[in-house]
């Protein structure tokens, strides 16, 4: 894996603008984690004296405060943190459970391949959004039923791309070296499929962060996913919808957060598949 | 009498991530009308280099300098349309692989006859006969059937025929042969290396003939180039070279090639280390690191070609007869 | 001579309706060099991959010290693989690109000696990059960063790290530079230690002449032809391999071919309803050949022979064609 990090960190070099996007991404991390100990304010605390204030330097709510007097800087920090950790989380977890899954079925082939496929094809053709509310009227609003919904689609595009990859690597002759040499099924998938298919693999995940934290924004402004007093981006951007004519900021700061969030990250998604791929090539 | 081709001072290098990388450093060379010339090297001598070079056909990060005249006129920094007034039709390349050199989405026949099309202005009726006409000249059996079928129908030896024959549609001047034979078998390879022999008598033209292997090269030209890392380090005529080779690297390679005839030997002669990769910094002769007979001079000093018009060798202590 | 270490018989592989191995037998014993050579089509490298398993042959056995490696349960095949190894063509891409040089030799040792903790593993993995011919540090290196010689010595020290008792070399000069070759097949003469016994498949018959106890000529997947080195170079008897040893491409010394090359194509695999394989392109062809595929008959002590002729052929002078 030694290669893979050189070749990256060599090209990172040579493209600012996935250098600058790092870079934006740091600062958005560490502003999320740091920055309730910066302001002098705390996002649950409603500040009668200045509701619905415009963002300025003068008061100490930099970015404004929303309908109920809370700080808007302070609010969107913490619900960009919810919206990372869900994305981070959640790709995670579509990471192992995909290319698990796709490795297997992409080494092993034949009829054990076929129905793994065929399964995933009837989770695709699931309608997620009626399968959500459907969930929600069940068992009620929660994040762990936003988890879940946004976790049993996840992997689905993993666990193809990577069965696709299988595939191809299982024709490569150091995998008959492999064989020839008496590993058995496990280890040369662990060993010889998936650090080959890696490459692809992080810069698909690396993509589907932002689809991830879109995708719980929308749920969330919806109002099927993170509920009150939590605050998400989505939800911020769900109430500054409401207050667009009278307090354009309430929607903006969080607008702004999240548009800038998925641009970083797709920037470096980007970035991080040319760095691999000429390695790769 | 103007040499068919004339290559002075030419030098080749591509940048790259890691740097500069020189694949020909100062070839200087010409070829006579209607002699064959072998250019022998091994991986990163720079031969097919050369010959890119004139056609062409190099990548986009290399940069030439040096000048490479065929019949007198300049190839190198001309532009396309200009370049291809010769090139594929007095000037052609036989390539190594027939698998990938042959359009796969077009017939045999739409393929020669496309040559007499574009270079000769020939109607398509009569370039297509014309095209069978040559797959006759070459031995290909059942010509006509073989215009209509596609590349991937024939077999090995078969499509470098076509690619021969492709290349004797115009009645060129000059036809470089890249390892024509090295992708093919062994009985196949001997029936090509007939049908070029068989093929210059007819047409007479010159015949350059790239490969690493000295053998192949041996019963077909008359003049043998020698390169190593970049550089020619010997140039004489074929009985010259094999029996008094000059340069220690040809001896070496000479006594390196295993034969079929012959006494068996316990254990194979060879030559310790390997050719320099492309970008390797080298002393000043590229061969003294693997040379026996390397001294301290060969590391400070680069040796310039030189000797007479049947032999001139690059080296400061050549061998003698 | 002492034990048989493989013996197959009757070995027989299809792809789809198309026969590529029909019906090969043959004996490896320990401390012997057996060569398969043969052309692209005759089917050795399938060979190979079918005595590993490593694709189903239809019919046949291979039995390795008693072991039929091609009936026995998986984990008895796993098993058996500790002692037999190969090594392939293509070096580099035998190689796992993600791993390093160290961990590519050491996986044998992972699989086979799990008992073994890192820091022995590690000495014996240096040890045997030592004893192929490369320096121990190199362990920490990814196969991209070798030439083609170096990672073919990596791929032996990756066969020979459990000390195998039969090696298989699927064409392992073939890519590389002639001044390397010699190395390669040296080391190869080296490290055999007592009774490892190597079957070496090539199509270079020169390397063949100076490595083998006995050879063993293929084509389109029969045995035309199984004899002892010397009586094979000497006096070799079915057409197809008097016109292979024909064929190879001579020194302008060294002494003219013999008998006539092959002139022809491989036939395409449908004709091989009956009769034998090579009789469209044999010189020596009678009616006979067309009806009956001729059985590999003893024509000398250890040499034998499938052709009708063979009787003939033994003595060139009394040969009429």
């Amino acid at each position: 894996m030694g290669g893979l990090a050189d070749a990256a960190a060599r090209r990172s070099r040579t493209n600012p603008a996935a250098v600058v996007a790092v870079a934006a991404l740091c600062v958005i991390l560490v502003l999320t984690w740091l920055g309730p100990w910066i302001s002098p304010n705390n996002s649950q605390t409603l500040d009668w004296l200045h509701i619905a204030a415009r963002p300025g330097m003068q008061s100490s709510h930099w970015f404004g405060t929303d309908r109920l007097g809370r700080d808007l800087f302070v609010r969107t920090l913490a619900g960009t943190r919810v919206s990372i950790a869900i994305g981070l989380a959640a790709s995670i977890i579509s990471l192992l459970v995909g290319v698990s899954y796709g490795a297997i079925a992409g080494y092993i082939g034949g009829r054990a391949d076929h129905l793994m496929m065929r399964l995933i094809e009837i989770l695709s053709g699931l309608p997620l959004i009626f399968f959500v509310i459907f969930l929600t009227v069940i068992f009620g609003r929660s994040e762990y039923l936003l988890f879940f919904a946004i976790g049993a689609v996840g992997w689905l595009t993993m666990a193809r791309i990577v069965r696709g990859q299988a595939l191809s690597i299982r024709q490569r002759e150091f995998i008959e070296a492999a064989i020839a040499s008496g590993a058995g099924t496990g280890r040369i998938i662990l060993r010889h499929v998936v650090p080959n298919v890696i490459g692809p693999v992080i810069v698909y995940a690396t993509l589907t962060v932002p689809q991830i934290i879109l995708f719980e924004s929308f749920l969330s402004f919806l109002g099927l996913g993170i509920q009150e007093p939590g605050a998400s981006l989505g939800t911020l951007i769900a109430e500054g919808a409401g207050e667009m004519e009278a307090a354009p900021w309430i929607l903006l700061v969080p607008g702004s957060f999240l548009a800038v969030l998925l641009l970083c990250l797709n920037i470096f998604g980007d970035g991080l598949r040319d760095a691999l791929d000429v390695k790769d090539g | 009498m103007v040499p068919t081709l004339s290559v002075d001072r030419l030098r080749i290098s591509f940048s790259h991530r890691t740097g500069i990388i020189e694949a020909v450093d100062g070839v200087s060379f010409s070829i006579a009308p209607s002699e064959c010339v072998g250019l022998v090297g091994e991986s990163g001598s720079g031969k097919t280099q050369i010959f890119m070079a004139a056609m062409g056909l190099l990548d986009g990060n290399a940069q030439v300098s040096g000048s490479v005249r065929f019949e007198g006129n300049e190839l190198l920094r001309v532009d396309g349309p200009t370049l291809n007034r010769v090139r594929g039709s007095q000037l052609t390349m036989i390539f190594q692989d027939p698998m990938t050199s042959l359009t796969p989405h077009l017939t045999v026949g739409t393929q020669l006859a496309e040559v007499m099309v574009t270079h000769l202005g020939m109607p398509w009726k009569d370039a297509r006969s014309f095209a069978g006409r040559m797959l006759e000249r070459v031995h290909v059996p059942e010509p006509k059937r073989r215009l209509t079928q596609y590349p991937h129908e024939l077999s090995g030896g078969m499509r470098q025929r076509v690619m021969i024959a492709m290349s004797l549609l115009c009645e060129p001047s000059l036809v470089i042969a890249d390892e024509p034979t090295t992708a093919l078998d062994v009985t196949i390879q001997a029936q090509i290396i007939e049908l070029l022999r068989a093929v210059r008598g007819e047409f007479g033209m010159a015949l350059v003939l790239i490969s690493h292997d000295l053998a192949v090269v041996a019963g077909l030209a008359d003049r043998i180039l020698v390169m190593y890392a970049g550089s020619v380090v010997e140039n004489a005529i074929t009985g010259e070279l094999f029996k008094h080779p000059r340069h220690p690297y040809t001896a070496e390679l000479l006594k390196c090639m295993p034969s079929v005839t012959g006494p068996r030997l316990d254990r194979l002669p060879t030559l310790a280390g390997q050719p320099p990769r492309p970008g390797e910094v080298l002393e000043a002769c590229p061969f003294a690191p693997r040379c026996p007979r390397a001294a301290d001079r060969c590391r400070v000093e680069r040796p310039q070609l030189e000797g007479s018009s049947t032999s001139q060798v690059a080296c400061h202590f050549p061998l003698t007869a | 001579m002492n034990n048989i270490v493989l013996r197959v018989r009757d070995l027989r592989v299809d792809f789809g309706a198309h026969a590529v191995i029909r019906g090969v037998s043959f004996d490896l014993c320990s401390g012997e060099t057996l060569s398969l050579v043969g052309e692209s089509g005759s089917g050795k490298s399938t060979l190979a991959r079918a005595i590993l398993r490593l694709l189903q042959p239809a019919q046949g056995s291979a039995e390795f010290l008693g072991v039929d490696l091609l009936r026995c349960p998986p984990a008895v095949l796993r098993a058996q693989r500790r002692g037999l190894q190969i090594v392939f063509q293509d070096a580099l891409a035998s190689l796992d690109p993600r791993m390093t040089v160290g961990e590519s030799i050491g996986e044998p040792l992972r699989i086979f000696e799990p008992g073994l903790n890192a820091g022995a593993r590690q000495l014996k993995v240096r040890d045997m990059l030592e004893r192929v011919g490369l320096s121990p540090e190199m362990t920490g290196r990814y196969p991209h960063e070798f030439s083609g010689g170096q990672c073919q010595r990596i791929g032996i020290a990756r066969a020979m790290i459990l000390s195998p008792k039969l090696l298989i070399c699927d064409e392992i000069v073939s890519s590389l530079d002639v001044s390397v070759q010699g190395q390669i097949v040296n080391l190869l003469l080296d490290l055999q230690d007592a009774g490892m016994a190597v079957l070496f498949i090539s199509h270079n018959l020169a390397v063949v002449r100076h490595l083998s106890h006995r050879v063993l000529v293929m084509y389109l997947g029969k045995l035309v032809e199984i004899a002892p080195c010397d009586a094979l170079f000497e006096s070799p008897v079915h057409p197809y391999t008097r016109a292979l040893l024909a064929a190879v491409p001579r020194m302008p010394h060294a002494a003219a071919a013999a008998a006539p090359a092959a002139p022809g194509e491989l036939a395409a695999p449908d004709l091989m309803a009956s009769g034998c394989a090579f009789r469209d392109r044999c010189p020596y062809a009678l009616p006979v050949c067309e009806s009956s595929d001729p059985p590999l008959l003893e024509v000398a002590p250890g040499h034998w022979a499938a052709c009708h002729r063979s009787q003939e052929t033994l003595n060139p002078l009394s040969f009429v064609a």
